[in-house]
């Protein structure tokens, strides 16, 4: 088995003893405390997410409006996508992971710039309190997307304290953005070329170029809004002169590159944790590293798909179809890409690579889906129906989702030194997996049928498929109890985890788990590809420069053959 | 028993082919085609549904399969062989997708021009016949070109629609009628011209699949010929407040004889009573479904809605005023 042999630092045992508790609740510029503060408290928001869309689902058990009232319920489903996209995936993803592993990966001590860093992360806590205070004056009800007028006139408060909370995660995300940008492009130790960066970076990359260039527009959009809904200026109010369908442009000329923002560093994991777990080199590497780049470019001329029913020129609806349609090649690359890496591979089937292989499966129902909803003359039909919902959350909750249990369930090792236990990690995928798709699978016939979205109450002809839908949801509740009790268990007295426990080749897992302050005594040196699995020989431990005590080098096969970019000559099986 | 893996792979690619076709074909996924539209929209739907079936088995079968067959035997230790690429194989999953959507991208381009044939989707276009050319009064003209304003152009049934907080009303173009539901006869093509008194609402009857946002201060089109009697719904497709998704009415289509029927009954009934009223004041659109909404239609309405009961209780207001029911 390829192994990356590791020498010790002579000091191991004293460096490894991982942050003191109090650091976590700290103004800490270190990486990887940021990374584990974005990540616990994303997650916290997730589980308050996930109570709202509880709720919703249960008012949703039958058709009648009578669980909670029809201003509650609009309250309800807005909360919940605005809470699970700006609290939930965009930090953990981006600020979790991204932080926790990007440093790590290219060999960087830390962030380029630490302290922007721990501004990024501190903004999330005020403003999500922020966020929900505004439950006690009755929080914005006119949808995520909050489309004016209707978001002008319904529960102004909560609509005024939506904005400015939508304006400040903003903020964080382009700080968040620009430091990930510079980082990769600038902290690379020097034997790492681009094309030997992990494709998570790469991932991370295009990420981050998004939120880069159209956050912006997007808190453009929303002090607009803000002047229309408190001074009563008329930028997108009618009544004014104003033109709503600009605030849409606006809207979601960030929104759809902001579901390139949720979905791409889960690709860019899903890259990482197949090779591993399959024990094979990931198929395609420059393939897959081009097409997030190409994935992030045409990401952002493909906005008006969200409004084909907008009254969109006839052109503008033909462009951006075609446009959204050329998405899925790229996206198909992918996927084709992740199936060849695990065919034939030799799968160790452990919770991170489940949820992996989960993620491959229900995402291609997701892209499927899309592509059907980029044809205008069928999205004509299912806009706005429960179609498009089973197509989000096949993107987002298959996507986005389990690829961040994924990354959970592979990193936690290296972010706090303990294992999780398998078995209850395969209980919590089983349930997932299953409440999943009973939840969201049915929806497509629902939309189809004529099931619009965002309301309260439905014909009845729509019951049996809904309690369905509700059932599952209630499987999907229950199966995240297995992963807390696993995650807080392990984390306090789970099995010690060695530096390397899945024998994985890229950088991060050549220092100790956890890792010191700053990473590595010693700067590493790349002598292993980052996907160079399969050379099968006993490898010998890298001899450390004379003077020094041992260093850390994380492998030991010459630098030719750790190239990933000379994939293609030896591509034949 | 060692089946050659290329026939394994024919047979699978076979099988993978013929469940495909026969799910396009049969899955049965879309409710009642009443529009001369909807046709060619599910000929579209079922092409995609059966591409994305066989990607789909593709996918899923090859992911399962190694579920299976790949796992790692215990006790083995060495790594999988190291295939870092492919590169036709990688041209082939580059090609074959691209070429697909090129097609569905000309296919769905196609489908639009025929279904968009009048231009009269979007808010672009300009050319649209606004003007009153019959006269309410004149009967027998209106008898002549067979009910309904005419659009000088074409044969067209011109109506204006104004969705609102938590209604539908149609002006029937050129006359004075109003209604709460929408009266059209089968085999002529309808022209909507669509607008929204205070936020966005979306127009969409789902046996027609098609769906126009309405949007206040602009004006924006749907045309479709409605081409099977019944009754359908027409629901409110974007989120416009609390009551959201009790905005519904219902399309009718009848015969033509039928539609006539109803039509002389309502020109008879507004000219009759009603026909200032619709000019005196903004709310007057909404009073006037109200006159003219007939409440047995009302009564069917699955889930009441609230403008339903707000016009119910105009309704019994303003009983002597009410037009005969059909
Ligand atoms: C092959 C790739 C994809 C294509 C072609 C595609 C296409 C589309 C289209 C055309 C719509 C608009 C449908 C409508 O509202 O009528 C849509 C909606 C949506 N998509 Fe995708 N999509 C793809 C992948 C993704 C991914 C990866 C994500 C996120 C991780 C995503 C998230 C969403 C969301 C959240 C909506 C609904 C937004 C809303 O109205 O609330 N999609 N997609
Ligand atoms: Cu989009
Ligand atoms: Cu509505």
């Amino acid at each position: 088995m390829t192994t990356a042999p590791i020498t010790e630092s002579a000091h191991h045992d004293e460096v490894s003893h991982g942050t003191p508790w109090k650091e976590y609740f700290s103004f800490s510029t270190d990486h990887k405390v940021i990374g584990i503060q974005y990540l616990v408290t994303s997650f916290v928001f997730y589980l308050i997410g996930g109570v709202l869309a509880e709720l919703v689902r249960t008012e949703l058990a039958t058709p009648a409006s009578d669980f909670v009232s029809r201003e509650v319920y609009n309250e309800l489903f807005t909360m919940h996508a605005t809470i699970m996209i700006f609290l939930w995936i965009i930090p953990s993803l981006t600020g979790g992971f991204g932080n926790f592993l990007v440093p790590l990966m290219i060999g960087a001590k830390d962030m380029a710039f630490p302290k922007l860093n721990a501004i990024a992360f501190w903004i999330i806590p005020p403003t999500s309190v922020l966020l929900l205070l505004s439950f006690f004056v009755g929080p914005a009800s006119a949808g995520w997307t909050s489309y004016p007028p209707l978001s002008l006139i319904t529960n102004k408060a909560g609509e005024a304290i939506w904005i400015a909370s939508i304006i400040l995660l903003g903020t964080s995300s382009i700080m968040a953005g620009l430091n990930f940008l510079v980082t990769i492009l600038k902290m690379r130790i020097p034997s790492m070329p681009m094309n030997k960066m992990p494709l998570f970076c790469w991932s991370m990359l295009a990420t981050s170029a998004l939120q880069l260039v159209a956050t912006p527009v997007l808190t453009g959009a929303m002090v607009l809004l803000g002047f229309d809904l408190i001074i009563g200026t008329a930028f997108f109010n009618p009544t004014g002169g104003g033109d709503p369908i600009v605030y849409q442009h606006m809207f979601w000329f960030y929104s759809h590159p902001a579901v390139y923002i949720m979905i791409l560093p889960a690709f860019g994991m899903i890259s990482e944790i197949l090779p591993v777990h399959a024990r094979k080199p990931i198929f395609g590497y420059q393939a897959i590293a081009y097409s997030s780049i190409a994935i992030s470019f045409l990401g952002l001329i493909v906005w008006a798909h969200h409004m084909f029913t907008s009254g969109t020129p006839d052109w503008l609806r033909m462009f951006f179809m075609i446009a959204t349609m050329v998405i899925a090649v790229p996206t198909g690359i992918k996927v084709f890409s992740w199936v060849a890496t695990v065919w034939g591979g030799k799968l160790r089937l452990c919770s991170a690579m489940l949820f992996g292989m989960a993620f491959v499966s229900m995402f291609v129902v997701g892209g499927l889906s899309g592509v059907m909803v980029a044809a205008v003359p069928f999205d004509i039909h299912v806009h706005d129906t429960y179609f498009i919902v089973a197509h989000l959350h096949y993107v987002l909750f298959g996507g986005s989702v389990f690829g961040i249990y994924s990354g959970i369930y592979h990193w936690f090792p290296k972010m706090t030194g303990r294992m999780l236990n398998e078995p209850l990690g395969k209980l919590h995928w089983a349930l997932t997996f299953v409440g999943f798709n009973m939840t969201f699978l049915p929806m497509h016939i629902l939309g189809l049928q004529g099931m619009n979205r965002r309301v309260a109450e439905y014909d009845p002809q729509f019951a049996t498929i809904n309690m369905i839908c509700t059932i599952g949801s209630y499987i999907l509740a229950v199966s995240t109890v297995p992963f807390i009790i696993n995650a807080i268990w392990s984390w306090i007295g789970g099995d010690k985890a060695s530096d390397n426990p899945w024998q994985a080749l890229t950088l991060e897992w050549t220092t100790p788990s956890p890792p010191p302050h700053e990473n590595w005594e010693i700067e590493p040196v790349l002598v292993v590809g980052p996907y160079d699995y399969g050379k099968n020989h006993k490898m010998p431990v890298n001899m450390p420069p004379a003077k020094a005590e041992p260093v850390l080098a994380t492998g030991s096969t010459t630098q030719d053959e750790g190239n990933p970019d000379v994939a293609n000559e030896n591509s034949e099986e | 028993m060692n089946v050659p893996s290329s026939v394994a792979t024919l047979i699978v690619g076979i099988a993978i082919t013929l469940i495909s076709v026969w799910v396009g074909q049969n899955n049965g996924l879309l409710p009642t085609a009443a529009s001369v539209e909807a046709a060619q929209i599910d000929n579209l739907f079922n092409a995609m549904m059966a591409i994305a079936t066989g990607l789909f088995l593709l996918v899923q079968g090859a992911l399962l399969y190694s579920l299976f067959a790949f796992r790692k035997r215990k006790g083995d230790e060495t790594d999988a062989s190291p295939i870092h690429g492919n590169v036709p194989l990688e041209i082939v999953w580059t090609a074959i997708p691209s070429a697909i959507v090129l097609w569905l991208a000309i296919y769905s381009f196609d489908v639009y021009q025929s279904v968009n044939s009048g231009g009269f989707m979007g808010s672009d276009h300009m050319a649209h016949a606004q003007s009153k050319v019959v006269n309410v009064s004149n009967q027998t003209q209106l008898a002549d070109m067979g009910s309904g304003m005419a659009n000088p152009i074409d044969d067209s049934l011109v109506i204006n629609v104004k969705g609102l907080q938590y209604a539908w009303l149609f002006y029937y173009d050129g006359t004075d009628i109003v209604s709460g539901d929408l009266h059209v006869p089968a085999g002529r093509p309808v022209e909507l011209n669509i607008n929204a008194q205070d936020v966005i609402h979306a127009f969409w009857v789902p046996e027609f699949r098609l769906k126009q946002d309405a949007v206040p201060g602009a004006e924006t089109h749907l045309a479709f010929t409605p081409n099977k009697t019944g009754n359908y719904p027409i629901i409110c497709a974007e989120l416009c407040g609390a009551y959201h998704g009790a905005m519904k009415t219902r399309v009718i289509v009848e015969t033509p004889e039928e539609y006539e029927a109803w039509y002389s009954s309502r020109i008879v009934a507004t000219s009759d009573n009603a026909s200032d009223v619709a000019e005196a004041s903004p709310h007057a659109g909404h009073q006037m479904a109200s006159l003219t909404l007939n409440p047995d239609n009302l009564k069917d309405l699955q889930t009441p809605s609230v403008a339903s009961q707000e016009i119910q209780a105009l309704l019994s207001s303003a009983e002597p005023l009410t037009a005969p029911n059909l």
